[in-house]
């Protein structure tokens, strides 16, 4: 049996029907809606609506003190908060002329690499939920388990982190932490082998996302789409690797690319990533150097001088960008979010047209969208 | 007819309704309990020791609930549905032996029966999905029919390869065929086709296609389709196509034990009886419940490709072999 081609929808649409998959859909991970022009069970146009969840973060930036929408970046992309943190503190660093001391540093790469692991294990396991295959989420969350009671102890949240301050971070690790991490590199590296025998490696997933929802390079320029997405389709673009941040130049680790464009080489993309974040950690808790965790001289009342700062992150869905606008006051003029999860869905419509329902939801999947990221 | 024919009678109807619904009820709970083991956890433990009643909690609930018949949909049909799919399964379970003696009627077309039976199933989602005025029930049962009817072409192919290697309808012949140790069971006997395995295998594909079951539960996708044929259908409606999904694996399941592997004939020769039956049968269900909790779903056209373009050529070969073999080898 060969490999799945594009299958011809029919070349007469004679009859089409509007399909609303949501807001309330098992396939949507939140409260997504997506216009379906059907033809059958092709997809004539799908059109994704947004902003059942919106929050307005941004505006909420401009009505709260600096420090006091810290909170807010954890709930934007509740599962990599820590990334969305480290942008907006590094960005209010830049602002501000903050230094930040080298062991805080190393601690804000462990647990943003922590996070980011423990987002691609979630989206492991509901995307293979959404292929039909509900075992894998609980293996996936048994390991995320781990992550979150690490995290746990440091930070005090499980989720929606709010770790990071400016200047540093607010708690100190223990030895508990490291041997934690050390544990956890040890525990998940067979674990990411039995993935591959058990998972990757089934021929009914193969045939399922092989060939399937292809993305081309132009495509992800064209819309800005960032992370695993593009990294699927063959452009090693990390923001980690191309605008090198914090103290990522210092680490060996790869960015790995697939160039086929599908939905398999998104999958593979992200399990190799976290292959490449256990590395990372790895390398991080061997170095970690002694030190104070926050910086003394930050004041109590943050007022950065006048200016338009920017800062980008990878996070784990992709490039998430702060950008502040200071006028020298105790709040932010404007604070503007780039989230990569908009962007990511916004190719959604032209990546499947033409497409049948179940592969259309595949590769919904393969986006690994976040919705509140979407929305904000 | 006499007196004892109709108690006889009788006590077969009630023992099959309620073997269906025992096996219904607890299959669930051991479908849940297996899904629980191998996802590394316990599984439903609340109700009851150990959750052993949980089904009957289940029960009651859906009892409890208001029956909708969503507006617009056509509320005559949408009844009949559910009774459509439980019938069969009932049916055929009185022509199915359990053992030498224990079998609500020995006729001479069980085999047939129970295919014609097996095929109402289809009609019966289809009108579900109809009857409920609802876009992904339509979607689901378009998949059924084409679904269904893809895998319904090599599954009877390979009963007609079993029929003429066995030379009966009789399900009761079928067993007695294969009295003695394991190597006479069907499943073995090369002699009659070199490709019995890959025969009983069509057979086993199909049969979880027919029931709609994972990796093939295009039916009710539930990730792309909510709750396919079955959205609309509350309370008691869902449960009694949930219980129907249990009765028709238990009719497949007890046709491969008895097609291929003997039905209630002990594997060492000595001590057949009912036992063995269920334990073979049991067996074949386990093997269900574990391909559904192991692999992902597959794409519809992948689906259709598999039936069309493997599973029929495949059948279609092995039934000219035996044809083959059976003028040759044996004329």
């Amino acid at each position: 049996m060969s490999a799945p081609e594009v299958i011809p929808a029919s070349d007469k649409p004679c009859e089409t029907f509007v399909l609303n998959v949501g807001p309330q859909h098992p396939a949507t991970h939140g409260v997504l809606r997506l216009k379906l022009t059907m033809d059958g069970e092709y997809i004539m146009r799908a059109e994704p609506v947004c902003g059942y969840i919106h929050r307005m973060h941004e505006k909420m930036g401009e009505n709260r003190t600096w420090a006091q929408f810290l909170p807010n970046t954890g709930r934007i992309d509740y599962l990599a908060a820590m990334a969305y943190n480290h942008a907006y503190v590094a960005a209010v660093e830049r602002a501000a002329k903050i230094a930040v001391p080298p062991r805080a540093e190393y601690i804000r790469v462990i647990t943003t690499e922590l996070n980011r692991i423990s987002s691609h294990l979630v989206w492991f396991g509901a995307f293979l939920l959404d292929l039909g295959g509900f075992t894998p989420l609980l293996y996936a969350f048994d390991d995320r388990e781990q992550i979150l009671d690490m995290l746990e102890a440091v930070t005090g949240s499980r989720l929606t982190y709010c770790y990071y301050r400016f200047g540093g971070v607010c708690n100190d690790v223990d030895a508990d932490f490291i041997r934690g991490c050390r544990d956890f590199v040890a525990r998940l590296r067979p674990r990411l082998k039995m993935y591959r025998t058990l998972v990757t490696d089934n021929i009914i997933l193969r045939k399922r996302l092989e060939g399937i929802g292809f993305i081309s390079q132009e495509m992800c320029r064209k819309y800005g789409a960032t992370g695993p997405v593009i990294r699927g389709s063959g452009v090693a673009y990390d923001v980690r690797k191309i605008e090198p941040y914090s103290v990522y130049r210092e680490f060996d680790f790869d960015i790995p690319t697939f160039p086929e464009g599908d939905c398999m080489a998104r999958y593979l993309v992200r399990m190799e990533e976290m292959a490449q974040s256990l590395r990372i950690i790895e390398q991080a808790v061997d170095k970690l150097p002694d030190g104070p965790v926050l910086s003394s001289g930050v004041p109590r009342v943050l007022k950065p001088p006048a200016g338009d700062y920017c800062f980008a992150v990878e996070a784990a869905r992709g490039r998430f960008l702060v950008r502040i606008v200071s006028d020298n006051k105790e709040i932010p003029y404007r604070v503007r979010l780039r989230t990569p999860c908009f962007s990511n869905l916004s190719l959604f419509e032209e990546a499947t047209a033409g497409m049948m329902l179940p592969d259309a939801l595949a590769v919904l999947g393969s986006l690994d969208l976040v919705i509140p990221d979407i929305d904000r | 007819m006499s007196l004892s024919e109709l108690l006889r009678m009788l006590v077969y109807v009630v023992g099959v309704m309620a073997f269906v619904g025992l096996n219904a009820a607890y299959l669930v709970l051991a479908e849940r309990k297996g899904a629980g083991r191998f996802q590394r956890r316990p599984g439903p433990t609340e109700v009851g020791y150990a959750g052993w009643l949980q089904p009957v909690a289940d029960g009651v609930k859906l009892l409890c609930k208001q029956l909708i018949v969503p507006p617009g949909a056509d509320a005559a049909l949408f009844r009949l549905a559910p009774l459509l799919v439980m019938i069969p399964a009932m049916m055929s379970l009185a022509v199915i032996p359990f053992s030498e003696t224990l079998v609500g009627r020995n006729i001479n077309v069980g085999l047939v029966f129970v295919f014609a039976f097996g095929a109402i199933n289809v009609m019966a989602v289809m009108l579900s999905g109809w009857a409920s005025r609802n876009k992904y029930a339509i979607i689901s049962a378009a998949r059924v029919v084409s679904q269904d009817v893809a895998y319904e072409i090599p599954m009877l192919l390979v009963v007609i390869t079993m029929l003429m290697a066995t030379g009966t309808m009789n399900l009761h012949e079928i067993v007695q065929q294969q009295a003695g140790w394991f190597w006479h069971w069907n499943l073995f006997r090369l002699d009659l086709n070199p490709l019995m395995p890959v025969t009983f295998i069509i057979f086993f594909t199909c049969m979880l296609a027919e029931t709609n079951r994972a990796p093939f539960d295009m039916a009710e996708a539930e990730s792309e389709l909510v709750a396919g044929a079955f959205t609309e259908y509350a309370g008691m409606g869902f449960g009694v196509f949930f219980m129907a999904e249990y009765a028709n694996i238990v009719v497949g399941c007890a046709m491969t034990t008895l097609l291929f592997l003997g039905g209630w004939q002990s594997p060492f020769g000595v001590g057949s009886g009912v036992i063995w039956f269920l334990l073979k049968m049991y067996a074949v269900v386990f093997t269900v419940i574990w391909v559904r909790w192991t692999f992902p779903r597959t794409q519809f056209y992948n689906l259709l490709n598999l039936s069309w373009k493997i599973l029929i050529p495949l059948s279609l070969f092995t039934l000219i072999l035996t044809a083959v073999m059976m003028k040759v080898l044996r004329a």
